[in-house]
């Protein structure tokens, strides 16, 4: 027994958290330990817990540790208890639920259930798969908007099948619906769907036209009922979204390897040094037992030597920072929160700030090379806009580049005209002027366009008309005409009522000549109430030229003039024309019309034949020019991340026209290209030809053996390899379809399509499944050692957004799939030259500032017991008091290093927009990588030499001897010199890259940070090597009265100084000689001497050559659904529906 | 009908705005914190300042150098090894353990008389004082008095914890291996004839240690008393309570004691052993001439290749002889003067073609 129920809609929390109050402690502490390090740390402390190769007190490792994890505890509590607002998920809850008194219940859509019946109602969004049984609209249609699913805009059919559509809103007969469905199991495809229902004994097929997918929006249909055949992940959308991975970022890996090499290195340091201590019993502890004896367990030097192992291995471990990591997690956040802060990210119009949803990958955002962008929602904004026309060779509206887009522009008063729709705007006066004036051929233009369409319109209210179109162009042309006076109000199957300046009149519809892809126009036929036939025709220009009567050769030329404008402005045109038919001919026509419909074989093409007969000796009206309106500031942030050297895929679902248009229009292929490959195979060896082909083009030779790549290739066949850079000839384009992808994504072709999209600067990708989308994606991540970033806005999105390294929300109009799966979210296109040239590249600056400054630090900090071990037998004896080892990094150094990494800026914001040059080294990785980490190895090293050898020099043999004096000394020069290091350090880089480990950019907060810490360091010495304390654990501080007794020896300072000098002298020589020969340095000097550079506007080129841009995104057949009458509402007599309501 | 509602305004994003327009800005605030716009310093490293930098630089350090270098040759300071290795040195029979106690005197010359207060210094060399087990093997708790840590000394003293079922006080290898050579100094006046040279020993212990670190255990009873129930140290010859005769200087406040523990940072060390002070202006303190050192030679270091010897050291403002630190200087002087010129050079030949490629806006 089924019942149903209507929707409202309430917030939902989803809570994803696998915490509790009560599990949270000995669970997260369960997971932390499963982290590599800490349980290395755990390990060590067990280690340091045996007294034998005990060489650190306990509490070096305990406190440290401690204090790591509870910041993650607290990290974790804070995101399991309290997350942040965007969890809150709006879902809708329409409602379903099995009670036996045919209530309707409302129910959230959590709840919904897998048979379940329930009840959609207008702009709803659908989040189930659901088989339609019946609806409110003639026939059981249902229109849907797929926007979601595929990014097209234009309105879907779906239809009940009639059994059931019979059931209506009858809730007795729904809820004793018994029906059986078998249909296959979940999968990814979006256009297949096949089951059967079983019904009263008989078997009904059903398709994917019966179903309404998960993603979609219930448009101009007022009510439908429908079965739940999926839910949740079985969904056809969830199907294909991908799994969501855990993103680690390139950096991540590196410092595993990283870490790896620190344990090889220490191993072989404490082998080595555990051989010296073999060496040393041999030669001198045997003998020394006099004073030291041998413990009772020590048979020989070598057992010695094993323990000693141990007791370095323990001392030497702050190499591998415990606090690193965690070091690491704080600079991230604390980058995202500038993320989140951000004020020039933040959209007024929606109250949108920038959002940060995950914390863990900012330094990546410095690193892209790809982005894959969604066009419908993303680049653009899906509005269209009647922009332009030109009617019998006068052009009417503004250039926009004339104008400037930002100059405010009187809008056209269209008070005259009662039914306009007040959200239309239109600039050019003349145009209204003239349609008063009642020019002849103005007024047939916008007659034309009122009647020549598939547009339904609606009219609830009297005079408040909706149009329901099928594209979003076809709505704004017919827009345009109700706004100038020629109002499509209603129609049926056989006639249109168009209101023309005020006076009704019914045209009678005689055929309307559908659309097609081939055929590239529709045409209606009309007869005025003049009785008069006319056709009217629209279509692509390259098309309709070549069916114009010759007489209106002249106006053809002035009107291709105008439409080579259009154009030029990126706009999406159409030609509209009309010819007078005889009524005789015309009654012929119809004749052979009738009998082409009726054939059995053949007949799309006898129909085709017969609507081209008719179609011919047109009489050309003019052009319409429709702006695809692309959100602000698209092309020129699309500017700036070429000029960074990233690169732009479109990955749509929409048509090649369309996307090609907006390619052009945003900059990603430009008429200065050299050529535009469009790959269109039907199979695998066509496909393969023309990428080869292609390839041959942009760099001859490359299909040669002797290419490099392809000798590599040959050579090098294990999967996980990497393809390299190939650098084309000259600047190409590359456009390829879905179909043709499918074939080009499978097995050896897929290399062939990454080698050759990889080598146009611009590459189209259209009619993809989401699916598709998420495999060109993983394609490029797993043959290019680059970072990929997908962004987009829709629920076709997602796979993509999960599958890149970085993924991109756009908060767009509807649906919010695509930001609940995405890392960073915002709400306009043009806030990600500004996450990555800013954001991006701040974060992977300061990261890898960070890990070099972080290594040294901690080289140079350990090594010292390394050089100590040649003067105290081998014996594990550590340089420095305990305590200082176990606040070195958590407490003496941490301040600087963070104050460094959460606000250096080595240029400021308006230097990184204005030069996108700077983010290259971040793509190349040229910051921080192995070679840079050898080097921070190599600069630690010899400052732990000179921090051991200088002090030495002053105590040996000097009236200071003794060993804590000696710590003392040690320590406080090895921490002004990583101090020093903080604020003025080194560069580096290769070709062109660099680094400065300094500080660039000195803020009061660095000051303190960094001055304090020195500051600190000295208080704690004093309260560590107090009196009270000493006494109250004489054990455990040792050092009692050391800072009174030394600090005030001139040696120590001297010492401190001598040491500071001699680490820093040749780091400032190398950072001074390094901007004499690498060039990018300099230049980003120059940038931080002159703050502020003037703004440069950045002049759009608009591409001048001339594109076919065919306006209709349109599907085929809706010519015939009005026809047959299907599309029109039976004024059915309103049901009094007050039971449904709650 | 039910509910009408459009999909479009309700999923944006963003709350939901209540009625009345009154919708709560999520605008960030626009603080220079936030905005990463704090006003900041930035240093860039320009011929202009690092030049200049590397020469100061040289020209500060080499005349510290210089002067460091003048002190250091300044101090007097002579060095006497009485190890005996030498079959002529006249401490040569005490190698042999069975001699004892055995005393042997070491003559030698000052050629400049010692003005100020003199130290005098032991030293030993190959001595492995800074060894972890070594320097770990002492109870912190026992040397500051503290009665229970007496009586049962830390695990870390072992192996010299206890002895014949007694706790030693004090425990441990450090005290156990402490310095117990004598030295006594005299001056070979006009007729041969020996005059003592007064050598003070207390005074040689830093204060915090003598005042605060050390302390004999609590009571006023005799000290031996109040180490009832330990036993000493295995290689000491007396008990800790008898080291001095002096009250203040007895027992764990010793400043002798005190001074050993204080273990060396390196294997060659000096620690100080008496202080000689200067009598008044117008005599030097030490005048130059002939001097006998004679020893009480208990301390074996032969076995482990060791060395003993004694310093007699004037000192200055920055403290005693040390050669390094004055050299160091003038070293790392020139070489950041040196620099600086080599530097000066390339810039000049590389910084002219680089500067000519400015960029241009």
């Amino acid at each position: 027994q089924t019942c149903l129920l209507i929707g409202t809609e309430k917030d939902l929390d989803v809570k994803t958290s696998k915490y509790n109050a009560l599990n949270f402690l000995p669970m997260n502490l369960f997971e932390q330990f499963q982290r590599l390090a800490n349980a290395y740390f755990l390990f060590l402390l067990f280690l340091q817990l045996i007294p034998q190769i005990s060489s650190l007190a306990w509490y070096t490792t305990v406190v440290p540790l401690m204090v790591v994890l509870s910041i993650t505890a607290v990290k974790d509590f804070i995101s399991a208890f309290f997350p942040p607002s965007i969890v809150k998920i709006r879902l809708w809850h329409a409602g379903i639920q099995g009670s036996l008194s045919c209530r309707i219940v409302t129910e959230k859509w959590m709840n919904v259930q897998v048979g379940d019946i329930i009840k959609l109602e207008n702009n709803q969004i659908v989040t189930a798969d659901i088989l339609l049984l019946s609806s409110s609209e003639p026939y059981s249609l249902t229109y849907i908007e797929t926007a979601e699913l595929d990014g097209e805009t234009n309105l879907k059919v779906k239809q009940a099948i009639s059994v059931t559509s019979e059931m209506e809103d009858n809730l007795k007969l729904l809820s004793a619906f018994d029906g059986e469905v078998r249909c296959e199991s979940p999968n990814n495809k979006l256009d297949k769907f096949t089951g059967i229902l079983m019904y009263k004994g008989k078997n009904y097929i059903l398709n994917h036209d019966r179903l309404i997918l998960r993603g979609c929006v219930i448009r101009n249909t007022d009510w439908c009922y429908g079965l739940v055949i999926f839910t949740g992940p079985d969904t056809k959308v969830m199907q294909n979204s991908g799994k969501s991975t855990f993103k680690r970022t390139h950096i991540d890996h590196l410092m595993n390897v990283l870490v790896l090499w620190i344990f090889l290195f220490l191993g072989c340091m404490c082998f080595l040094l555990a051989v010296g201590h073999y060496i040393w019993e041999n030669n001198k502890g045997y003998y020394f037992q006099d004073y030291l004896p041998w413990e009772d367990y020590v048979s020989s030097s070598v057992f010695s030597a094993t323990l000693i192992f141990w007791s370095y291995f323990i001392i030497l471990n702050t190499m591998v920072p415990i606090s690193l990591y965690v070091s690491v997690e704080i600079i991230r956040l604390g980058n995202s929160f500038y993320i989140n802060w951000d004020q020039k990210m933040f959209y007024e119009p929606k109250n949108m700030p920038a959002q940060a949803r995950t914390t863990t990958l900012n330094e990546e955002l410095g690193q892209v090379k790809y982005v894959f962008s969604d066009k419908t929602g993303t680049l653009t904004q899906n509005i269209m806009i009647f922009n332009k026309c030109s009617i019998n060779g006068i052009l009417y509206g503004m250039s926009l580049v004339s104008l400037g887009r930002y100059i405010p522009k009187e809008k056209v008063d269209f008070s005259y005209n009662k039914l306009a729709d007040p959200k239309f705007s239109f600039y050019d006066k003349t145009l209204v002027e003239v349609v008063k004036k009642g020019d002849h051929w103005v007024h047939l233009f916008f007659l034309s366009l009122s009647l020549c369409h598939t547009v339904i319109s609606e009219e609830k209210v009297e005079g408040e008309l909706v149009y329901q179109a099928q594209s979003p162009d076809e709505g704004a042309l017919v827009t345009a005409a109700r706004n100038f006076g020629f109002v499509f109000r209603s129609r049926t199957s056989e006639t249109i009522m168009v209101v023309e300046m005020g006076k009704t009149r019914i045209y009678q519809l005689l055929a309307i000549l559908d659309f097609s892809n081939t055929r590239k126009r529709m045409s209606v036929i009309v007869r005025t109430p003049e009785n008069r036939i006319l056709l009217f025709c629209k279509g692509a220009d390259t098309i309709l030229c070549q069916l114009l009567h010759p007489s209106c050769r002249s106006l053809k030329d002035i009107t291709m003039d105008h439409l080579d404008d259009f154009a030029s402005d990126g706009l999406r045109t159409l030609m509209l024309a009309y010819r007078e038919l005889d009524s005789a001919f015309f009654q012929d026509w119809s004749k052979k019309h009738s009998e082409a419909c009726l054939s059995l074989e053949n007949r799309e093409n006898k129909i085709s034949i017969v609507y081209e007969e008719i179609e011919r000796d047109l009489m050309l009206l003019g052009a319409t020019a429709i702006e695809d309106k692309l959100q602000d500031g698209v092309p020129e942030t699309i500017l700036t991340l070429n000029k960074a050297k990233i690169k732009i895929w479109v990955l749509t679902g929409d048509k090649q026209e369309t996307a090609v248009n907006i390619a052009y229009a945003c900059n990603i292929f430009e008429d200065e290209m050299d050529e535009i490959f469009i790959v269109e195979g039907n199979n695998g060896e066509t496909v393969g030809g023309e990428l080869r082909s292609a390839r041959e083009k942009m760099k001859p030779g490359s299909l040669l053996e002797s290419d490099p790549v392809n000798s590599y290739l040959t050579t090098k066949p294990q999967p996980p390899f990497k393809i390299p850079e190939e650098v084309p000839s000259g600047s190409y384009g590359l456009i390829i379809n879905g179909y043709s992808l499918a074939h080009a994504l499978e097995g050896n072709l897929e290399l062939e399509l990454l080698r050759t999209a990889c080598m146009c600067k611009g590459v189209i990708c259209c009619r993809m499944t989401p699916l598709q989308k998420a495999q060109v994606v993983e394609l490029v991540k797993k043959y290019k050692k680059v970072v990929t970033l997908a962004i987009g806005d829709g629920a076709n999105d997602v796979s993509m957004i999960k599958a890149a390294h970085i993924g991109v929300g756009i908060s767009g109009q509807e649906g919010m799939q695509a930001m609940l799966s995405s890392d960073y979210a915002f709400s306009q296109f043009r806030y990600l030259q500004r996450l990555l040239l800013v954001h991006g590249r701040w974060s992977y600056n300061r990261m890898c500032k960070f890990l070099s400054y972080f290594f040294y630090k901690n080289f140079a900090f350990t090594l010292v017991h390394v050089w100590y071990a040649f003067y105290s037998g081998f014996s594990a004896q550590t340089v420095y008091d305990t305590w200082f080892i176990t606040f070195y990094n958590l407490i003496y150094t941490s301040l600087p290093v963070l104050g460094l990494s959460l606000f250096d800026q080595d240029v400021n914001e308006t230097w990184s927009l204005r030069f996108p040059e700077l983010y290259e080294p971040g793509q190349h990785n040229l910051y921080f990588n192995k070679k840079e980490f050898v080097k921070c190895l190599l600069h630690g090293i010899y400052s732990s030499f000179v921090l051991f050898f200088i002090p030495m020099g002053t105590v040996y043999n000097s009236e200071i001897s003794d060993y804590q004096s000696f710590s003392l000394i040690v320590q406080t020069s090895l921490l002004c010199v990583v101090t020093m290091q903080v604020l003025s350090g080194r560069e580096e880089g290769k070709e062109g890259g660099k680094i400065s480990l300094e500080t660039t950019y000195w803020t009061m907060i660095s000051h303190v940070f960094t001055w304090g810490s020195l500051g600190f360091y000295f208080c704690i010495l004093f309260f560590l090597y107090s009196d009270g304390l000493c006494l109250l654990f004489p054990d455990t501080f040792q050092f009692l009265g050391v800072a009174r007794n030394t600090l005030n020896l001139p040696q120590m300072w001297l010492s401190v100084v001598l040491s500071i000098i001699l680490c820093m002298l040749p780091v400032i020589g190398y950072q001074f000689l390094k901007p004499l020969f690498w060039p990018i340095i300099d230049r980003i000097h120059h940038c931080m001497r002159h703050p502020l550079p003037y703004p440069i506007r950045t002049k759009l080129k608009h591409t001048a050559s001339r594109r076919s841009a065919y306006a209709f995104s349109h599907k085929q057949g809706f010519g015939a659904l009005i026809t047959s009458g299907k599309t029109v509402k039976a004024k059915l007599p309103k049901r009094n529906s007050s039971h449904y309501k709650r | 009908m039910a509910m009408n509602y459009n999909a479009k305004d309700e999923v944006d994003g963003g709350p939901p705005c209540p009625p009345g327009g009154t919708a709560k800005t999520r605008r960030p605030d626009n603080t220079a914190f936030k905005q990463q716009r704090l006003p900041a310093w930035q240093p860039i490293l320009t011929a202009g300042t690092v030049l200049p930098t590397f020469f100061i630089i040289g020209l500060i350090f080499i005349p510290i150098g210089i002067g460091i270098f003048v002190t250091s040759n300044n101090i007097r300071e002579i060095e006497i090894d009485y190890t005996g290795t030498d079959p002529s040195s006249p401490c040569y029979k005490c190698l042999s353990p069975n001699v004892t106690p055995c005393i042997c005197t070491i003559n030698f010359t000052l050629d400049q008389s010692f003005e100020g207060n003199v130290f005098m210094y032991y030293g030993l060399s190959n001595f492995y004082q800074n060894h972890r087990r070594y320097v770990k093997s002492r109870d912190d708790g026992q040397l500051n008095g503290d009665p229970s840590a007496l009586l049962n000394p830390s695990k870390e003293c072992e192996p010299y914890r206890r002895n014949e079922d007694k706790p030693i006080a004090p425990c441990g290898a450090i005290a156990n291996s402490m310095f117990n050579d004598t030295l006594e100094l005299f001056q070979v006046g006009n007729a041969s004839d020996l005059m003592p040279i007064t050598l003070k020993k207390k005074g040689i212990a830093w204060w915090t240690d003598k005042n605060v670190k050390f302390r004999n255990p609590p009571g006023t009873d005799p000290l031996e008393e109040r180490f009832k129930g330990t036993t000493k140290p295995v290689n000491w010859v007396k008990p800790v309570y008898m080291l001095d005769s002096d009250e203040d200087n007895n027992g764990f406040i010793n400043e002798d004691f005190i001074v050993w523990m204080r273990t060396a940072a390196l294997p060659t060390f000096r620690k100080l052993y008496r202080l000689i002070e200067r009598k008044n202006d117008l005599h030097p303190t030490l005048p130059a001439g002939r001097y006998y050192l004679n020893i009480t030679y208990n301390y074996p270091v032969h076995s482990f290749d060791g060395r003993k010897r004694m310093i007699l050291s004037t000192i200055s403002w920055m403290g005693g002889k040390n050669p390094f630190l004055g050299i160091a200087y003038i070293t790392i002087g020139s070489i950041s003067f040196l620099l600086g010129v080599v530097l000066l050079v390339i810039n000049h030949k590389y910084r002219n073609s680089s500067n000519t490629a400015d960029i241009t806006i």
